[in-house]
């Protein structure tokens, strides 16, 4: 049976999520067609054409849509979700608001955050903080998943040629109105999917002080992380948190710099493939799990390593 | 305007949890446990909506087994005016625990609920948006501001890309983040004083829904550990270490 991706986007393009989403969906099925909802979504719903593995484009273009708000899609969603054996979206904070009442409509219950996908009704996620990994077993006739993005590969987005088709808007009464989004730009790496992450914690004192993280984010084209404490601190944007209830993140170095490795910080990072602390208590927990530990200041320890880099850079320029 | 708050007893989240050997699952026998920390939030915001006379009252719900009781007790201790606690010896799905909300909801007939945006145990964060779905309310989740005139909501969610600002109206349902509030302390006197406050305990049986999970529990195991590397003696060395050694950068 054929397999339903629903496309996290901004109407314009669509967010990596929704490409590790799929590859999570070629587990599944060889038939995936992808679901897009959105406002002047047309440009967007031909370029996803060539999306490697997509048989079919689903798409809904009507300005309601514009704003994700999941009074508007859950019912859309239920409504073609009998063709399907399985419907993923992706555990990002799109995919938590809307596929929960896609499981109502159709009184399923849901898998969170799969990390792994064992068969077609076998599947790997993380519990507690991701301090107890759990196999779950499922035999509804409609499986819906939300996927945990650094858990799988993006995919191939060229070779592909779907085919497209429109499916019905539902106009519902919604009391919902979007009134706007606080969104920080920046020119460096999303942060789900970087492959340098540099993340502060509260003792970089200060929002001033993170400046050095971008310092040396730059240096390494790194995006910028911070745990609960430093958002909570005020210090950085909560968009940039890193943890249980935050982001998670697994990139190739994740530099961890004031952060002491609460459980729920490392929920968010474990899964780095190299982790380097800094941190001037040598006791600091942080350090049973980093590759590399530096007891240190880091204020001293951060001017130091770009100094470091601008040195490794001109020998090798 | 009644409020009604969600609250799950969950183990404390200081607790390091161990899987219990034969793989059926986390340990939950003689460890800390505690009000689902986002659920906490979900309290405070309901007592100073009281406070500030927009509540005229508060209800606090838990399911779960007998002992349940003592977040109830907690969170009546914080101010909450009384609770329910819907009884059952099984750990139920997100859906079966939306459901029994909504069948309570049906009696007590409340015009705000405000929950955490996810129980830290199993880490779903679905209740909330399933309960909203299944009674045709707006839902708001993961939210960091509330503001409430007449049966207006101003909210401010927080989403990956940042911060997102809707309005919608009452009655609706609320999933809270840490963000939201600061949780206030039990004190000792209301501590005592909520010993006396009302809390009903009704059996899950007499609801007449479907609880029976729709998911199997294989196995439970550890997680991969990581293991400590080295402790590098400077900076220098730590730059050549990610170069030649990980070669990361
Ligand atoms: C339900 C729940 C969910 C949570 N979710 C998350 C989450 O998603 N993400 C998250 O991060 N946290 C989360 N937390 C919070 C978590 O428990 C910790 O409180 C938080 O991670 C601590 O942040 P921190 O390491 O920055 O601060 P601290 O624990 O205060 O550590 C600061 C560290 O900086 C070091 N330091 C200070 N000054 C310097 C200096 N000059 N040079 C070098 N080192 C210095 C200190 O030695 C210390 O180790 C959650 C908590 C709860 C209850
Ligand atoms: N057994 C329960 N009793 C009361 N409230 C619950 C229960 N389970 C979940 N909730 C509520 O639903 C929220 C989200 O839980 P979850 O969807 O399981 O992550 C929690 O923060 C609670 O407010």
């Amino acid at each position: 049976m054929a397999v339903l991706v629903i496309a996290e986007h901004d109407n314009n393009i669509l967010k990596t999520s929704t490409l590790n989403t799929i590859t999570a969906a070629t587990k599944l099925s060889d038939d995936i067609h992808l679901l897009i909802l959105g406002k002047d979504i047309e440009t967007l719903s031909n370029n996803a054409k060539t999306i490697h593995p997509i048989k079919k484009i689903l798409k809904c273009d009507n300005s309601k849509l514009e704003n994700f708000i999941p009074e508007l899609s859950a019912p859309i969603i239920s409504h073609i979700a009998n063709g399907y054996s399985h419907i993923l979206a992706p555990a990002s904070t799109f995919g938590k608001n809307l596929l929960p009442r896609v499981s109502a409509l159709l009184d399923v219950t849901q898998i969170s955050d799969v990390i792994e996908i064992k068969s077609e009704n076998t599947f790997v996620r993380p519990i507690y903080a991701g301090n107890a990994i759990s196999h779950v077993e499922t035999n509804q006739n409609i499986n819906l998943l939300t996927i945990r993005p650094t858990s799988f590969e993006k995919c191939e987005e060229t070779g592909g040629s779907a085919s497209s088709e429109d499916v019905q808007f539902i106009d519902n009464d919604v009391k919902t109105i979007f009134i706007g989004r606080e969104v920080s730009k920046s020119d460096r790496p999303e942060l789900g999917n970087a492959r340098i992450v540099v993340s502060g914690g509260r003792g970089m004192e200060n929002s001033e002080n993170f400046n050095l993280l971008y310092d040396l984010a730059d240096k390494l084209n790194a995006a910028v992380g911070a745990s609960r404490a430093a958002v909570d601190a005020g210090y950085i944007g909560n968009e940039y948190q890193v943890g249980q209830t935050g982001k998670m993140v697994a990139p190739e170095l994740y530099i961890a710099v004031g952060i002491s490795g609460a459980i729920q910080h490392l929920a968010g990072m474990k899964e780095s493939k190299v982790i380097v602390a800094i941190n001037k208590d040598t006791e600091a927990p942080i350090f049973n799990i980093a590759d590399y530990g530096l007891s240190s200041d880091l204020f001293q320890a951060i001017p130091e390593i770009i100094k470091e880099l601008n040195l490794l850079n001109k020998l090798e320029s | 305007m009644k409020v009604l708050v969600a609250v799950k007893r969950v183990v404390d989240y200081k607790v390091q949890i161990r899987v219990k050997s034969d793989n059926s699952g986390v340990e939950t026998q003689n460890v800390k446990m505690s009000v689902n920390p986002p659920d906490e939030n979900a309290i405070e915001e309901a007592v100073k909506l009281k406070e500030q006379g927009v509540a005229k009252e508060t209800v606090a719900i838990s399911i779960g087994d007998e002992k349940s009781q003592d977040v109830l007790r907690t969170s009546m201790a914080m101010g909450i005016d009384r609770s329910i606690l819907v009884k059952t010896s099984n750990s139920l799905e997100p859906l079966a625990v939306a459901k029994t909300l909504s069948k309570i909801i049906e009696k007590e007939n409340p015009d705000l609920v405000l929950m955490g945006k996810q129980a830290i145990d199993d880490d779903s964060n679905q209740t909330g948006q399933i309960l909203s779905a299944l009674l045709d309310w707006p839902q708001a989740c993961f939210i960091s501001d509330l503001k409430i005139e007449g049966n207006k909501l101003s909210i401010s969610r927080e989403i990956d890309e940042g911060i997102e600002k809707i309005k919608t109206s009452l009655p609706a349902v609320i999933t809270c983040d840490l963000r939201l509030n600061t949780p206030r302390f039990a004190s000792l006197p209301n501590i005592m004083k909520a010993k006396k406050k009302p809390l009903d305990i009704i059996d899950i049986s007499s609801l007449g829904i479907d609880t029976d999970p729709k998911i199997k529990i294989i196995k439970v195991e550890e997680p991969p550990k990581r293991k400590a590397g080295i402790m590098v003696n400077d900076v220098k060395e730590l730059v050549e270490k990610l170069k030649y050694e990980a070669k990361v950068i």
